[in-house]
């Protein structure tokens, strides 16, 4: 190391480099995450224009748009695009430009594989969008790619394996760099227990990262042989078992949904406290809520097979496990409340965002409980309840926390205030219309009705209706941030901000003692002292 | 001016209620007719009043505070933070919540999972995309799939308003019948993908999985008419393959089960007869547009680089054993539909797509020929083993 920080010294000065070569090149951790960031956002607006096309073809009955197979190909990709593309990126954007900052560490640990780790992912979604184009068409069969259905796949199977194992790639080394940063580069006063509620999060969610990403290129790489190399995985003429898949599948896809809502937490426990005016209720308790999240997702898989037949000791020890999970969230939930009670608490556009998440995730939470108890479940499963269920924990909670996250730091980031008024104008037009778009499929699932059908019988015609309403309503709102972003980045409302932004501040995170924007590197010496007001003292 | 944009903006929604309101649409689970189902409903219930209570109390606290410790309202930040005895009570609260479900839950468990003293089985077998239903007690055994009238409203711009098909997407050609007040067994897998058979009104589905066999049962108490669907993606027409279950007074089962004997043996009877070529392609058309025109579509075109058209096509304007052989095994995609359709029906579509669809090879097959095909390619199978 010594000899890296003998040459550092001429570096040190240097500004980003010119033109465009600098956002291929760069090592910055800013920088790459703000690709990472814009990224994901066209890839929000990407596979949201394809949501747009599922709600378009089930605003009536009857098929108007496009054709089944189509309409199959849009909810596997909308799911992929979403997943892999928009949510998993956002959030590596924001560990990218937030952990070092958060840790006083000067960059990310690894900064060429930062780099490579982002430019993979692009590949990836490319080669992924590529087989819309292909003979055949994109993959049809779900997110969850089963056999036998996804070896129906035409051409596009290879290349859409090819991109999993890509984006698999790019994960894993992104979970190592955040990883090994957060391990060997936290300032010295900065001990684990007075990490910032979101690095901590992060931690937990690169293990997560590590341990499934394999598994799952390992499910799909057995696709690949089944298909064109004779294996029998998956086929049980081959004496194989399609079901296996489903275990492995899950296996990866249980603390993959955690994936995309642990790193959520810690960014509603970061931006709570401040507007809150108030220390996080229980740091600690927090902290072992994630963990033990994180670790019940490693044993409660099958709870999405309940109806592919297994046996009664199967089925009810998969129905225990997966109620546990419930007491950490209440946990969590209960400490975010606790954080709000007896506050002095403002409603900038953040913590309107963050409170939305609090309550429209608990319903995703509550509809998780129900669907827990199995033989419910039997009812449930594979339907629009499920649906909304998802969407619940997904949209108002992640999105809605990425956009919150987007608000509370573009300040920090560009140095310039965003328009509060037009934000505060697509948060309650994102909170309506998220509920009428989510809210009636809840009715539509008790009601029947199956998912991942283009066309329905007329007595769900309704609520269909009115969901689609919502959508074309939420879809829309979302370009309000894609403008808000631009115009903070082009100078914003005029008005300079702090190094602060908002109010106390300084006492929750070591990012808010630094300049907006902060310079080019940042903490090239560590911080003397780290706020400890939201962790342990 | 606000007040004005707002009732606008209701009444738009409300035009919008009212005005589509052409079925009786439900918010919540049905009750469903079984035993089994009632006690699933219960569960449900229990289940979303303690959500109901439990978010009643974290929200009702969430928007007091909200309310009330607002800077605008002059309310000063309290410092406190971690309390060990606050934090062990709300962890206790939710895990003796959590015991209260769990018991109910188990309960029901075990019930639906005993299927035994079953008074008769049924097998039942996913194919993409109908229903084969297989009576193992009686030598009772057909395919069920979409009806036509709603088959023909489903395609692409058809013109015809769903609105206007009784049971649009849930009514099929030939239903599942079933006894009340019997234990019946109900065996499923499937053919090529998974499937998931559900009837909402039993209360629970369960997939069929290629190659395995799972289990469940039914004990309906009340005669009538059950619709249900496919619940797991099973590829293009996934969403067309609805379930109807007739549950008949036991004497009007039997009688069903008689009158199935002699549908047999008229079956028989006709694919011994001589038909003329006309009677067939009229027939052909319609077995066509029930099994083919899904992936071959309607004009026989195909769909380049995934359904192969009939029109023109080599194998259907070559020899007949050719083509017999291939729609009895099945490729790729495409069923062995040696076991679906009947002779007739059989021959009925292979006359019309050799002689329809811009085909014209100018000869007429008989089900008798389908017969001797049927019987060839069968030994030759047993050769092949």
């Amino acid at each position: 190391m010594s000899a890296v920080t003998a040459e550092d010294h001429d570096h040190h000065d240097h500004g980003p480099a010119k033109g465009l070569l600098r956002w291929v090149i760069t090592t910055n951790h800013k920088d790459i995450g703000t690709l990472y960031l814009l990224f994901a956002l066209l890839m929000f607006f990407v596979g949201g224009t394809m949501a747009l096309i599922i709600r378009a073809e089930l605003f009536e009955p009857g098929m108007q748009f496009v054709n089944p197979q189509f309409f199959n190909s849009m909810t596997t990709m909308h799911a992929l695009v979403m997943v892999f593309g928009a949510v998993m990126p956002a959030f590596v954007g924001l560990a990218n430009w937030m952990i070092p900052m958060m840790i006083g560490a000067p960059d990310m640990a690894l900064p060429r594989m930062n780099n490579m780790s982002f430019w993979m992912l692009v590949a990836g979604i490319l080669l992924l969008a590529s087989t819309l184009l292909m003979e055949g068409g994109a993959p049809a069969s779900g997110w969850t790619l089963y056999p036998p259905l996804v070896l129906q796949t035409g051409t596009a199977l290879p290349f859409a394996i090819f991109s999993v194992h890509l984006l698999g790639i790019s994960s894993i080394m992104g979970a190592i760099n955040i990883i090994a940063t957060i391990f060997n580069m936290r300032a010295p006063a900065m001990s684990l227990m007075k990490m910032p509620l979101f690095v901590w999060t992060w931690l937990i969610t690169a293990f997560l990262l590590i341990a499934i990403m394999p598994v799952f290129a390992g499910a799909v790489t057995m696709l690949l042989t089944d298909r064109f190399f004779d294996t029998s995985f998956f086929n049980a003429a081959g004496g194989g078992d399609p079901v296996l898949y489903q275990h492995i599948f899950w296996f990866f896809g249980h603390p993959e949904v955690y994936v995309m809502i642990l790193p959520t937490f810690g960014v509603a426990s970061t931006i709570i406290p401040v507007f809150a005016r108030k220390p996080l209720f229980g740091y600690a308790s927090m902290v072992y809520a994630t963990a033990a999240i994180a670790f019940l997702s490693f044993i409660v898989w099958a709870h999405h097979m309940f109806t592919v037949g297994m046996p009664i000791a199967g089925e009810l020890y998969f129905m225990y496990a997966t109620m546990l999970i419930a007491i950490p969230t209440a946990v969590k939930i209960f400490n975010w409340t606790a954080t709000m009670w007896k506050g002095a608490m403002t409603f900038e556009t953040p913590m309107l965002f963050s409170i939305a998440f609090v309550v429209l995730f608990t319903i995703g939470g509550f509809t998780g409980l129900m669907m827990a108890l199995a033989p419910v479940d039997f009812q449930y499963h594979d339907t629009y309840f499920i649906v909304a269920h998802f969407h619940y924990t997904l949209v108002p909670a992640s999105v809605f926390i990425l956009m919150a996250a987007g608000y509370f730091w573009l300040p920090k980031w560009t140095g310039n205030m965003y328009d509060e008024k037009l934000a505060k104008l697509h948060f309650w037009l994102s909170a309506i219309s998220v509920n009428i778009l989510f809210f009636p499929q809840h009715f539509l699932g008790l009601a029947g009705m199956p998912r991942r059908i283009p066309d329905y019988a007329v007595q769900f015609a309704d609520w269909n209706m009115i969901s689609s309403i919502g959508a074309f309503i939420y879809g829309p709102s979302q370009l309000i941030f894609a403008y808000i972003v631009y115009k903070t980045i082009k100078g914003g409302t005029g008005e300079k901000v702090t190094g602060e932004v908002w109010e106390g501040a300084k006492e929750q995170s070591l990012e808010w003692t630094l300049s907006s924007p902060p310079p080019y590197h940042t903490f090239t010496t560590p911080p003397k002292d780290v706020p400890t007001m939201s962790t342990s003292r | 001016m606000i007040k004005a944009k707002q009732f606008s903006a209701v009444l738009t929604l409300m035009a919008f209620g009212p005005g589509s309101a052409h079925a009786d649409y439900t918010l919540n689970l049905m009750k469903g007719v079984t035993q089994l189902s009632n006690d699933v409903y219960d569960l449900h219930m229990l289940a979303l009043w303690i959500c109901v209570f439990v978010g009643i109390g974290v929200f009702g606290t969430m928007f007091y505070s909200i309310y009330y410790h607002r800077k605008s309202m002059g309310h000063k930040a309290e410092q406190f933070h971690e309390n060990t005895t606050v934090e062990i009570i709300w962890t206790i609260i939710p895990t003796i919540i959590l015991i209260a479900m769990a018991i109910p839950a188990t309960k029901t468990m075990l019930e639906m999972n005993s299927t035994e003293e079953a008074e008769m089985s049924i097998k039942i077998t996913g194919w993409q995309w109908k229903w084969e239903y297989d009576y193992l007690d009686n030598d009772i055994h057909f395919f069920s799939s979409l009806d036509e009238a709603s088959n023909k409203a489903r395609q692409k711009n058809s013109g015809i308003d769903p609105r206007d098909v009784p049971h649009y997407l849930l009514n099929v050609d030939k239903p599942l019948v079933i006894p009340v007040n019997t234990k019946i067994r109900f065996l499923f897998t499937a053919a090529d993908v998974i499937h998931s058979w559900w009837v909402p009104d039993l209360g629970w589905k369960k997939d069929t999985v290629p190659g395995f066999i799972n289990e469940s049962w039914t004990y309906v108490e009340k005669a009538g008419t059950y619709r249900g669907q496919c619940a797991e993606l099973c590829g293009k027409d996934h969403g067309f393959m609805p379930i109807v279950v007739i549950a008949k007074e036991k004497a009007d089962y039997d009688a069903w089960v008689v009158e199935q004997s002699g549908l047999a043996t008229a079956e028989e009877n006709a694919a011994e007869k001589e038909w003329d070529s006309e009677e067939l392609i009229a027939k052909g058309e319609k077995v066509y547009a029930n099994n083919c025109a899904s992936c071959h579509m309607e004009d026989g075109a195909g769909i380049a680089g995934t359904f192969p058209a009939i029109k023109g096509s080599a194998i259907v304007k070559g020899e007949l054993k050719e083509q017999v052989n291939l729609m009895l095994k099945g490729k790729g995609m495409m069923p062995a539909f040696g076991q679906m359709l009947s002779a007739v029906d059989f021959a009925a579509v292979s006359t019309f797509i050799r002689n329809g669809l811009g085909n014209s090879v100018g000869d007429s097959v008989q089900p008798s020929e389908i017969k001797i095909l049927q019987s060839e390619r069968v030994s030759e199978e047993d050769g092949e083993d």
